[in-house]
């Protein structure tokens, strides 16, 4: 014990209290707590061992990351493993993952086992010092504040401080000026109107939505008869030229207003609508996108024909006008009055009565 | 105390620095930096620094090594991603997706999944670094907000915390919507929808923002500036004063022996501190490697390329937005129509006002509190949160009504887990959060206040050992035992701060004291913070408690004696030989007069 207390006098002196070393460093032994030595602080052989641990660690972290390099080149991208509990998983990820996780992992565990075991484990004080400055540093603070202010003149300079502070106050304009192209507007259009149109018109079929339908003529989209839908059934669908008017706006802003769902009951079940004889044969056409903030809609109970939106559960009754039954939605589902055509497709008989989606501003002045 | 021993040189105990080739060169560096950057004056200032120890400190570093790894992977992903809504046909390895329409910031992100090797990894490994992130900041806070860490001089460093917090929900958002696929769209979906409620400019603020209608083109890209860009950088400045900060206040300490509020007591930055600190980087790289590597988050090839006019049920945000979900799901549907103008009170109050409402006050409460206690002292020692009561309360508080909005994001997994009604999980939701914050306050403070008189009592009468002792008259007492120095130290270290006295309506001259509501307010809400609150008896009595604890505890010595000559394993102290068994307690008693 006392062999090994002298065999580093430099570092003893340091917890020495009022020593020279103890000044230098800026801190001092903690006078009143009481300290247990550690097995490493007596038992030189447990010290050794920790000493074993922490090389035994950093070690194994370069042969982890060996391990990681050959498992990089070695395993193939595409090679799935059966692990317990994770199921069939990607081989590479998962070898990769560990061995570099393990070899990282390894290094400060390593770290941390030195700190605990072979650094001083004797706490130490310190003195504040106030946050607040000396006296002589604030009267140095003020003096060089007023030789500013009199230097430059600022008080004196009625005019020349009024327009400093005018040209201050106005020079972020034009930072936010330009954002206004954020959206180039097309000539003579404003959100709430393109808000409030949509594809659908007098006579505009209506197809399932079989996916992505970009440039798909509306000469080879089929439509839907009738018959087609049983009672019960639900369709999500789209009009005929939304292909066509996907490839001229290159995106998806119509699909996003336009997507309808159909649902087929029994006439006799459907207790009102939004319009008279908007149905047609008890099949009800209803926007698809939610009045609360916009999610499509397609969870749809047969015998109460609710339909449930899945993102905020708001609950809308397609038997009776699609009224709001629950949830946070505050307005019905949009209806769109249908028809059938000289083909005998499902066809819209006019645009949507009021726009779809979620409110906004000007809602109800379009 | 100086019997403390270095040990971790023994091996090499024969060289002495001078002769160490890298002690030279490490000293020949040093000074070379120094004469440039006259380093030196910091460092002789700074290896040494003092930071105190305590399980609740790592939070924060938890914090921000899970940023420096969300750093690290981030940069290797921009290498790989492109932020472009142009739609192509997907032709990777992932199968099921073969030959359908996406955008390119989808195919992309199949692709660091699928084609690029350690790209699913570092994928993972940003997605979970990021969750670790926004997780250890909420914790952390907690931590800070429940120990009074934020008061002077700390209000600033709480300030910038908060918008830390609010950034880094910013960062999560933003990163979670690039891969472009259906469930994150559906949340931008959702963002369109809010940006849409608000009043007057909502309208043009979404169609700027999405470039025109939503989807538009143009998001993806813009979330991508704001993402790898704008917000990190911002992040990582606040980050730098932050720490910068804590460096110059020096960090605070909870009350222990040989702990003030002018001193720190803990383990000098070299090598103790760097080794534990820098060790604890690498073991928080490594767990979130190993969880990269082993568990899959975001499946994004799972939920398919976004397109506005599909949804799957039970979407779910990432866990840090899901309680604003969660308002939005349980905010009653109210809508009106003022002058033919739309106010969506149902999507405004749940996602604008309320998060407004929360941060804003989170940001304020230091000076709140301040003021309302009328405490104006510099606080370097930690406050245990049962000695504050009312802000115990008012966290505990808040952190009910986050739970139930948290709990009211996920009520459909809660409906389809345990077969209840959605609408009846709805309903008790909406209930209890009116009801449940004041409850929890209340309740909370009276465990504080319990607590507060559990120690009182420890400080008079020692603590109770759990041995019950019958007396030669028959009584049966427990017997109390001193505290030991450090639980003594603990107890000891709370504050006691007066309620701020009433105000005069007028002074001694009739003179009416125009400031009367104001500080009448102000003396009602101390007394509200502090009226309740058990006093610390003084040093004698503490003193005189535990010395009278001392003395009994001591006269039943020979019992205690026995019980642990009893557990020796040697066995060379019989119960029936013990000395002291045979006498009597009052013989022990006469025998020690």
């Amino acid at each position: 014990m006392t062999e090994i207390d002298h065999t580093h006098e430099g570092h003893d002196d340091a917890h020495a209290p009022g020593s020279e070393v103890a000044t230098k460093v800026g801190y001092s032994p903690v006078a009143d707590i009481p300290h247990k030595p550690r097995v490493t602080d007596t038992d030189p052989k447990a010290a050794r061992r920790a000493e074993r641990q922490v090389a035994g660690m950093f070690t194994l972290s370069m042969i982890f990351v060996i391990a990681f390099v050959v498992a990089y080149v070695a395993i193939d991208k595409n090679a799935y493993v059966y692990i317990p509990v994770l199921g069939d998983v990607g081989a590479s990820n998962v070898v990769l993952g560990f061995t570099f996780g393990a070899a990282v992992f390894l290094i400060g565990a390593g770290a941390i086992q030195w700190a605990k075991k072979l650094m001083p484990d004797v706490e130490v004080v310190q003195q504040r010092h106030d946050m607040a400055s000396d006296k002589s540093d604030e009267e140095a603070a003020a003096a060089n504040y007023e030789r500013g202010k009199d230097e430059s003149g600022f008080a004196r300079y009625k005019i020349i401080r009024r327009s400093l502070l005018g040209a201050m106050a106005l020079f972020p304009i034009p930072i936010i000026v330009v954002l206004r192209d954020l959206w180039i507007t097309p000539p003579g259009e404003n959100p709430a109107e393109i808000l409030s149109t949509t594809p659908w018109e007098d006579g505009v079929m209506i197809i399932p939505d079989v996916g992505d339908q970009t440039g798909l003529s509306p000469e080879t989209s089929r439509g839907i008869r009738p018959e087609d839908l049983p009672v019960g059934g639900l369709v999500s669908a789209l009009p005929v030229d939304i292909g066509v008017i996907q490839e001229e706006e290159h995106n998806l802003n119509a699909r996003g207003k336009a997507s309808i769902i159909l649902v087929r009951m029994d006439p006799s079940e459907i207790r009102s609508q939004q319009g008279e004889g908007w149905d047609y044969n008890g099949i009800v056409a209803f926007s698809k996108i939610c009045t609360h903030v916009g999610c499509p809609i397609a969870l749809y109970e047969q015998r109460t024909h609710h339909l449930l939106c899945p993102c905020h559960q708001s609950t809308f009754d397609l038997a009776d006008s699609g009224d709001v039954v629950f949830g946070p939605a505050a307005r019905r589902m949009p209806q769109l009055p249908i028809g059938v055509n000289a083909e005998g497709y499902l066809v819209a008989k006019a645009p949507f009565a009021e726009p779809v989606g979620p409110s906004f501003w000007e809602r109800d002045r379009t | 105390m100086t019997t403390t021993v270095n040990t971790n040189s023994l091996g090499d105990a024969e060289t002495t620095p001078k002769d160490d080739p890298l002690e030279i060169a490490g000293g020949a560096t040093a000074k070379y930096v120094d004469q440039r950057l006259g380093s030196n004056r910091f460092l002789g200032r700074n290896l040494g620094k003092v930071f105190p120890d305590h399980w609740s400190f790592m939070l924060g570093e938890i914090a921000l090594y899970s940023f420096i790894v969300v750093l690290l992977t981030g940069t290797y992903l921009t290498l790989f991603y492109k932020p472009s809504m142009v739609e192509v046909l997907y032709d990777g390895s992932y199968v099921p997706l073969k030959g359908v329409m996406m955008s390119e910031a989808y195919a992309s992100t199949l692709d660091i999944s699928f084609e690029v090797r350690g790209g699913l990894l570092i994928r993972q490994m940003h997605h979970w670094s990021a969750l670790i992130f926004v997780a250890a900041i909420a914790v952390h806070m907690f931590r800070v907000f429940f120990t009074g860490a934020f008061r002077k001089p700390r209000e600033f460093n709480w300030i910038v915390g908060v918008a830390l917090t609010a950034l880094a929900l910013g960062a999560g958002f933003t990163g979670y919507s690039l891969p472009d696929d259906l469930l994150s769209g559906t949340g931008l979906q959702i963002i369109r929808g809010i940006l849409q409620s608000i009043p007057l400019v909502g309208t043009w603020a979404a169609f700027l923002v999405f470039g025109g209608e939503f989807p538009g083109t143009d998001i993806i890209s813009r979330l991508y500036a704001a993402h790898i860009l704008l917000i990190p950088g911002i992040i990582l400045a606040l980050i730098t004063v932050h720490l910068m900060m804590v460096w110059t206040q020096k960090h605070t300490q909870f009350p222990g022996p040989g702990r003030t509020n002018d001193n720190v007591v803990g383990y000098p930055l070299l090598p103790v501190y760097m080794a534990k600190a820098g060790g604890f980087f690498f073991i928080v790289f490594g767990i979130i490697a190993l969880i990269g590597g082993l568990v899959t988050v975001n499946p994004i090839w799972i939920f398919g390329p976004y397109t506005p006019d599909q949804v799957s049920a039970g979407t779910q945000p990432d866990w840090y937005i899901g309680w604003l979900d969660g308002a939005l799901r349980l905010m009653p549907n109210i809508e009106t129509v003022l002058f033919g103008f739309t106010i969506s009170w149902n999507v405004l109050v749940p996602s604008v006002i309320i998060p407004g409402i929360l941060f804003t006050g989170l940001a304020l409460y230091p000076f709140l509190e301040a003021w309302a206690t009328g405490d104006k002292r510099e606080h370097n020692l930690l406050d245990r949160p049962r000695n504050a009561p009312v802000r115990t309360g008012i966290g505990v508080m808040a952190i009910v009504f986050y739970g139930i909005l948290w709990i009211g994001g996920g009520n459909d997994i809660v409906a389809t887990t345990f077969n209840m009604s959605i609408n009846a999980i709805s309903w008790t939701l909406r209930v209890l959060l009116i009801v449940a914050p004041p409850l929890a306050f209340i309740i909370t403070k009276r465990i504080c206040l319990g607590l507060q008189r559990k120690d009182r009592d420890k400080l008079l009468h020692g603590y109770e050992s759990g041995r019950v002792l019958r007396l030669p008259h028959g009584e049966f007492i427990e017997v109390h035992q001193p505290l030991n120095y450090k639980e003594l130290a603990v107890i000891q270290g709370k504050e006691d701060i007066a309620v701020l006295p009433a105000p005069e309506k007028a002074d001694a001259d009739g003179v009416k004291n125009k400031l009367y509501p104001i500080h009448n307010l102000q003396h009602k809400l101390s007394s509200f913070f502090l009226r309740d609150n058990v006093q610390k008896p003084s040093k004698a009595e503490i003193e005189a408690g535990q010395a009278h604890v001392a003395h009994t505890s001591e006269l039943e010595a020979p019992l205690h004696d026995y019980e642990e000559l009893d557990q020796d394993p040697v066995g060379h102290g019989g119960v029936l030989h013990h000395p002291g068994m045979a006498m009597t307690n009052q013989e022990q008693i006469d025998q020690r007069h």
